[in-house]
This record gives structure tokens, sequence and C-alpha cells, in this order.
């Protein structure tokens, strides 16, 4: 469980949260409306729904990343405005969906850069950021790689790389966007193991936009499902991805039935559900 | 901050070169020195006539150019870095002719009086900075708040160049032909004729924008990541991009007031100090001395090429800079195509 190392992080005592977040861009129709959602600390939690949900939008907006028109965000049970941006970003590590890199960026350049929360302008590079850009590279496979610039490695390599750059932040919750998107399956175990091990390790808060089911049942301890900006479901794999669930928020006919080998829920779509006025 | 020993070598050895270049420019002209004679002139050795010519003439010139340089290098590299886009140079969004069309106001409607006193050192600079200012908020509306990514901002420069170029234009037209003759030499873009009034307001905006760059620079490493990976990291990107951008526009305005504007200066130089120091993007200090360096030795070719006939030296670096910027719209294109 929990290293008794000094540089292990802490879990939070309340956890991310939103209230009555409306998120509305350009278009008349928000994306979010009045949304209310609790995330439970030192959980990892997935967000599922089907595209044009909002999930993205969610996870910006409690990431920082979004200003909501009204709502707020909470961490801790502390409006996230009036907490500085730096000692949010200690806090609260975020990785946004498909992030571009510039070329001959190096992957240690980049983690670095997870760094910044913890310095200021005038503080030299110390043997602390040093010591914490290691041990992310090296809990994400990627030392060997450490002078590698990120467009000459695989897709798996990138999206650990991006993630090491969040570990350094050091931070008790972690927001991925779609983090195994555009992966191939053993990419996409490798991905999700490896927040598994941190979440296990630290205890650090995960949650998850995942479009895969089957991931989403295997590795996530909550299941929070969206559609069209409201939360419709919000419980455990067992509970959420069932077929009333699915046929609500997807709209598809499936069948689940529990994996024989580990038990959580799996998924065999049958047809898209045809609509009463189809 | 994380030194790469490359990243000191290129600015030490740009700066360097800068520095020789500028010894040897200070020799050359009607009243040749050597090298050696330049170095003890600049010491205060040597006759009256050596201590005239290197201190009180050609100095404020070659100082000029390098601030100049300098200036028009860094704020090239700060906007390439922010818009993580390698076209978005200031000039190729239209600020230096934002700049241009201020400075050309206060020639044409200020007169012969502009051409030397108060309106020479503070008028004309301050009138390339409303006008680059102006520039750049139309920029500004015109790439929906700041997008400056891919062609588009390009477009949007040469629509805002454009429309500068007009009202040059009809400044020019409307002035007293010695006026506008004034203007029309200015608007060449070199630094013959330049001294210690041109120096000045750049040398004072350098010494206010270094202070302000030490401290917020180090955003500029995340900001290069993106605004929603520089939001993660706890910068204020926004606030943090405004700022940068004001500086940008500031120091393009004033060096554009000092040697008229020099164009392909805030490309060449970032890109070039970015290839030298094989970094993800241009280093400040870096693409300065290279910016010196550049317009230091496009002054030198173009006095010295057609001798006795001195060249602008905008023509020069245009020369160079035409098919740079080629070179990087076709790699660009490539690159998305």
């Amino acid at each position: 469980m929990d290293n008794t190392s000094s540089t292990t992080a802490t879990t939070t005592a309340g956890g991310l949260a939103g209230r009555a977040l409306t998120v509305a861009f350009d278009r008349a129709e928000p994306v979010l409306a009045d949304l209310d959602i609790t995330l439970a600390p030192a959980t990892t939690t997935a967000i599922i729904g089907p595209n044009g949900s909002g999930k993205s939008t969610l996870l910006r907006t409690l990431g920082r990343l979004q200003r909501p028109q009204r709502g707020t965000v909470l961490l801790d049970g502390a409006d996230v405005s009036s907490i500085g941006k730096r000692d949010l970003a200690r806090r609260l590590g975020v990785l946004p969906q498909a992030p571009q890199a510039p070329e001959a960026l190096t992957v240690v350049d980049l983690v670095a850069r997870g760094r910044d929360p913890h310095r200021r302008w005038y503080d030299q590079w110390a043997a602390r950021d040093e010591h914490e850009v290691h041990r992310a590279l090296e809990r994400t496979g990627m030392l060997a790689h450490a002078a590698t610039p990120l467009a000459h490695l695989s897709g798996g390599q990138r999206q650990r790389a991006w993630i090491a750059m969040a570990l350094a932040q050091q931070p008790s919750t972690l927001l991925l966007d779609e983090p195994t998107t555009h992966l191939d399956v053993a990419h996409q175990l490798d991905v999700l193991d490896l927040l598994a091990q941190v979440h296990a390790e630290d205890g650090t808060t995960v949650v998850m936009v995942l479009h895969d089911l089957g991931c989403v049942a295997r590795y996530a301890e909550r299941v929070i499902a969206l559609a069209e900006g409201a939360v419709v479901a919000d419980g455990t794999p067992g509970q959420v991805i069932t077929p009333e669930v699915l046929r609500r928020v997807f709209d598809v006919e499936a069948d689940v039935i529990p994996d024989p080998v580990e038990g959580h829920p799996v998924v065999l779509p049958r047809r898209r559900r045809r609509r009463p006025d189809e | 901050m994380r030194w790469r020993p490359r990243t000191v070598l290129v600015t030490a050895a740009a700066a360097l070169a800068a520095a020789v270049v500028g010894v040897v420019a200070l020799g050359v002209g009607d009243f040749p020195l050597s090298p050696a004679e330049v170095v003890s002139a600049l010491q205060g050795r040597g006759t009256r006539q050596q201590l005239l010519v290197v201190q009180v003439v050609r100095l404020p010139r070659v100082l000029t150019g390098a601030a100049a340089g300098a200036a028009l290098a860094l704020a090239g590299a700060l906007v390439i870095t922010m818009a993580r886009n390698a076209l978005a140079s200031p000039d190729l969004l239209g600020i230096t002719a934002g700049g241009s069309a201020g400075a050309v106001a206060v020639i044409t409607l200020g007169g012969t009086a502009s051409a030397a006193g108060w309106l020479r050192q503070v008028g004309v600079p301050t009138g390339a900075l409303l006008g680059a200012a102006l520039a750049g908020m139309l920029v500004w509306v015109l790439t929906r708040r700041g997008h400056l990514s891919g062609v588009r901002p390009l477009l949007v420069g040469v629509g805002v160049s454009s429309f500068f170029a007009g009202v040059v234009a009809l400044l020019l037209v409307a002035a007293p032909i010695r006026d506008a003759a004034r203007a029309n030499v200015w608007l060449t873009g070199s630094l013959n004729q330049r001294s210690w009034p041109e120096l000045a307001p750049l040398a004072l905006t350098l010494a206010l924008v270094a202070p302000v760059l030490l401290v917020v620079a180090h955003r500029l490493h995340g900001l290069h990541l993106g605004t929603d990976v520089a939001r993660a990291t706890g910068t204020d990107a926004g606030a943090t991009a405004r700022l940068l951008g004001a500086v940008a526009v500031a120091l393009t305005a004033v060096a554009a007031a000092a040697c008229g504007p020099l164009g392909f200066v805030a490309l060449v130089a970032p890109h070039a100090a970015r290839l030298a120091t094989g970094a993800s993007r241009p280093p400040l200090v870096a693409s300065a001395a290279v910016g010196a360096l550049v317009v230091l030795s496009s002054d030198l070719l173009a006095r010295q090429l057609f001798a006795p006939v001195q060249l602008p030296a905008g023509a020069v670096i245009a020369v160079v800079g035409g098919p740079v910027l080629v070179a990087l719209l076709v790699s660009q294109a490539r690159r998305t195509g």
C-alpha cells in the first residue's frame, strides 16, 4: 500500500466534485446542464458515454481547463477558482485528449514540465526535481527513452511519457481524457496497468474518460455514465454496465455476462436499438 | 533553470561573432581603420579623428543595429513559441507594418520637426508603438482571439499589412514632398544615419523588457506545449500569452522605429537559433544574439557588396529571408498535406 517515503502523494480527504456545472460554447444548447458529480477519493473512476455526451467537457471543466458558465468545481471542499494555479497543479494533474508535442521535444524535457508547479522562476533545478523526474520515468518504463524525441516513439510510449509528466507533478488526483484511444490492445493494457499501479502505490484518485467498456469493467472501481450532458448512472461496474443503462446511454441492445475468469461484466452488443419512431 | 550546454555554446558563439562583425563594421567606411585601431579607439586611445569616427559617428549605428536585431529576434522567438507555429513571426502577422505606419505618420505629419529633437527620439517610437499595438489588436480579433496555428494567421497578416501599407501610401501622398521623401527613405529599412536618438528608446525598451522576460520566460516552456498543458501544470496561460504578446509588439515597434521595417529578422534568427541548438523551441537569449549577428552582418554586406553604393540592410536580409520563408512554408505543407 502506501510507501513510507516522503515522496509519496497523500490521499485527499474530500476529493473532486462539481456542483451545478453548466458549460455552453457558442451553441445555444449547453453541453453540460446543471450537472452534479462527486468523485470518490482514492478510487479509480471511469466516465463513459456516447460521443457528444459531454464527457471530455466535464473532465476538462473538473480539471480547470474549461471555465463553466455557471456552477463550481470543488477540490477537498474548496472552490477550485479560489485555489492558486500552482497549488492546484500540485494536487490535480490533467492529461488532455491527444496532446500535441512540438517536434524535437525529448521525453525528459516533457517530463520536466511536470515540475513547473513546484518551482518558481528563480528556483534552480534542484536535486528534488531531478529525483522526481527520474522516478516518473522509472515508473512509466521510459527511463531508457529519456533522451528520445517524442516524435520517434510509438503511440503507447508517447502516452506513457505524457503520464510520466503528470506523475512528476505528484498530484493526488489524476484526470485523463481518453488515454487509450488510438492505442492497440497491448498498449492499452500497458497504460491501464500503469495507472492501476500508480493508484495502488500512491492512493491517487484516478478519473478517466474511456470508450472501451471492456477496459472500464476491468479497471474501474466506479463508473459514471453520461448522456446528453447529464449523469445517468453512477455506481460499480456491475451496477452501471447493465443492458438497461446501455440501452438508455448508448442506444444499443446488448447482453451483459460475467467474465468467466475475473467476474467483471462483459458486454456483448447485439444491435443498434430501434427507436419507436423509426 | 536547466541550462543546456549546447544552447550556452551557441549563444556565446553568436554573441562573439556579432562582436567581431561589429568591430569590423566600425572600421569600414570613408575613413578605414584596422580592427586593432578600432579596439584601441573604443578604449579611448588613438587620434582625435579616430576617436570621433569610431565613438561618435559609427558606434551608435552598430549598437543600434545590434539592439534592433536582438529585439526583433526576441519578438519573433516569443510569438513563434507561444503560437506553436514556425511561421508566426510578428512581421508576417502585420505588426511591423502597423509600427511602420505609426512611425511614418509621425514623420510626415510632424514635418521637419520630426527630423531631430524630441519628435525624432520620442515621437517616432511612440507612433510606432501605437501603430503596432493597433495592428496587434487587429490580428487578435481577426484570428478569433489569438488562434495562431496553421497558415491562416499568415493570411490575416497579409490583410493587416495591406491595410497599413494603404495608410502609409495615403500619408505619403498627402505629405509635403520633402517629408514624404524622408519617410520613403526610412521605409527601406536600413542603419544609415542611425544614431543615439534612435538607440536610446530601443535600449530603454530592451532594458525594461529584460527583467520582465527573466521572471516570465520560464512559463514559455509550458505554453509551448499548448494552453491545455500549460494550464494543467499551473500556468495562467491567458494572462501570460497577453503579456508576452504585448512585449513582442513593443519590441517589434521600437526596433522598427529605430531602423525602419527590417523584415524577416524575426523569422530567420529564431529558427537559426533553434536549429543550431537542436532545441524544440527558439531559445530567447540565443535568438537575440543571432538576431544581432544577422543585422550587423547584413548591414556590413549591404555597405561593402557594391561599394561605394550603399544598399539598405533590409534588402540583404530579405534576400536570405525570402527563401527561408518559402522553405518553411513548403516543409509545413509537406507535413500537413
